[in-house]
């Protein structure tokens, strides 16, 4: 079990700065994240693309914005739970009892949702028949590339991690890369590799192809592909892997009871508490008249929803407003020696 | 004021008046047409505001930039007349406008 005054879903600049705000009043925070690092829809959607609107800051990065947020957290060595969703929220007395998808138990004062639009999840082929191969010779990440060894692998999508499986895994398996264009969005010189391969038969690629049905019993033993044109072809196969990247989905956040308007969370400005007492959200998933979806009014609204942490983690306590400019006890939490 | 037509999967038609300078995928959102989800918000970062522009549209709208087609290989079923409806700027040339929305979105 872990002990802590807050639980922050979602690890995205809005949930960091929140965990800033709340080591600056002097709480303790965790956060947990379903992806396997920091950083939200900045790092997982847009790490390269230039952000211009954060305050005092003309030009940075998805990354960097998340690498200096990390920064700025530091001194509080928040505890961070990846690759973890939280399933389920119950109340325990004037406490919080919390799980996540990986079994892990927190006890918490109170919680705030900054997640994002979701959760994000691998998005899925289009065919229905391909759910029942889910997980077994159907794969959207691969944990151990030793079960593909001699086999026949169907690889699907054009970005990345596409071209860079199909590349390693041509050493090992007989691979199959379809994708719907002849454009590809992953980097040029894997591009350019696939194609070599192609050409030394070592790989087979197929494009402005795409899945049109799967076949077999209890494994996938062949599937078709529909070329734009209209002809289909048969292809033998052991597994299929799809890499078209991710979607979020709000998931177990719809069953916690809620006001939910739009996949969003009603909120009141004041502290974005949301409909049920020591819940807050904030970010992209909370909503209120006037709402932006910009980073700047996440933080904003972490900060109010630090604040409106403070009366249950320390119901005893009166939160006083001080600078972090002559705040002794913020520069001590801060690490700061003078 | 354009007027827009969205046709979604389930065959129900919305005829909307969408002001000039909003997306057609705004359109849809303000006007509570189903199944345009636009998670991103606009940011052509995450292929869920993808429609299929009806044929006769498709060389009236301008044509795409870098990374709408990057983002379209992420869609649920994209086909040749694919877009994402957050790049489609309403104008007055597309009064008239026809898209249809996918089954689903992810």
């Amino acid at each position: 079990m872990n002990k802590t005054d807050v639980l922050i879903i979602g690890a995205g600049p809005t949930g960091l700065f929140c965990a800033h705000q709340l080591g600056i009043i002097g709480l303790n925070c965790e956060i947990v994240d379903n992806l396997d690092k920091a950083g939200g829809q900045c790092i997982e959607l847009y790490p390269d693309k230039p952000i211009y609107d954060i305050p005092a800051v003309p030009e940075c990065t998805g990354e960097e914005l998340t690498n200096n947020l990390l920064k700025q957290i530091k001194p509080f060595k928040v505890k961070f739970h990846l690759n973890e969703r939280v399933e389920q929220l119950k109340k325990a007395e004037s406490r919080w009892n919390v799980k996540t998808s990986g079994g892990k138990e927190f006890d918490v004062a109170s919680i705030v949702i900054a997640g994002g639009v979701g959760s994000f999840e691998p998005r899925k082929f289009p065919v229905k028949e391909c759910e029942k191969f889910e997980g077994n010779s159907l794969l959207y990440s691969i944990k151990d590339k030793s079960i593909f060894k001699d086999k026949t692998i169907s690889i699907f999508g054009g970005g990345d991690s596409a071209l860079d499986w199909a590349i390693e895994l041509s050493n090992i398996s007989n691979v199959n890369l379809i994708h719907r264009r002849d454009g590809f969005s992953g980097a040029e010189s894997s591009v350019q590799k696939v194609k070599e391969l192609n050409d030394q038969g070592k790989l087979n690629l197929f494009t402005k192809y795409q899945i049109d049905s799967v076949s077999g019993n209890k494994n996938i033993e062949s599937i078709n592909i529909k070329h734009d044109e209209g002809d289909i072809k048969e292809i033998k196969c052991d597994y299929v892997l799809g890499f078209f990247g991710l979607i979020m989905q709000l998931g177990p956040i719809l069953d916690w009871g809620l006001n939910i308007n739009k996949k969003t969370i009603e909120v009141n400005t004041e502290n974005f508490e949301t409909n049920i007492n020591g819940i807050f959200a904030i970010g992209d998933i909370c909503s209120y008249p006037g709402k932006l979806k910009l980073i700047l009014s996440g933080f904003h609204e972490g900060a109010l929803a630090a604040r409106g942490c403070f009366k249950y983690a320390k119901p005893d306590e009166k939160l006083r407003f001080e600078f972090t400019t002559t705040s002794k006890a913020a520069q001590e939490r801060l690490g700061i020696k003078k | 004021m354009a007027k827009i037509t969205y046709h979604t999967h389930n065959n129900k038609t919305y005829t909307v008046d969408v002001q000039k300078g909003l997306t057609v995928m705004e359109g849809a959102v303000q006007n509570d047409i189903p199944g345009i989800d636009a998670d991103c918000g606009g940011g052509m970062a995450c292929a869920t505001c993808h429609v299929y522009v009806k044929e006769e549209w498709l060389d009236k709208i301008p044509a795409k930039e870098d990374g709408e087609e990057d983002m379209l290989d992420m869609a649920f079923e994209p086909k040749n007349n694919s877009r994402l409806s957050c790049q489609i700027s309403v104008s007055d040339e597309l009064d008239g406008l026809i898209v249809s929305i996918p089954s689903k979105q992810g």
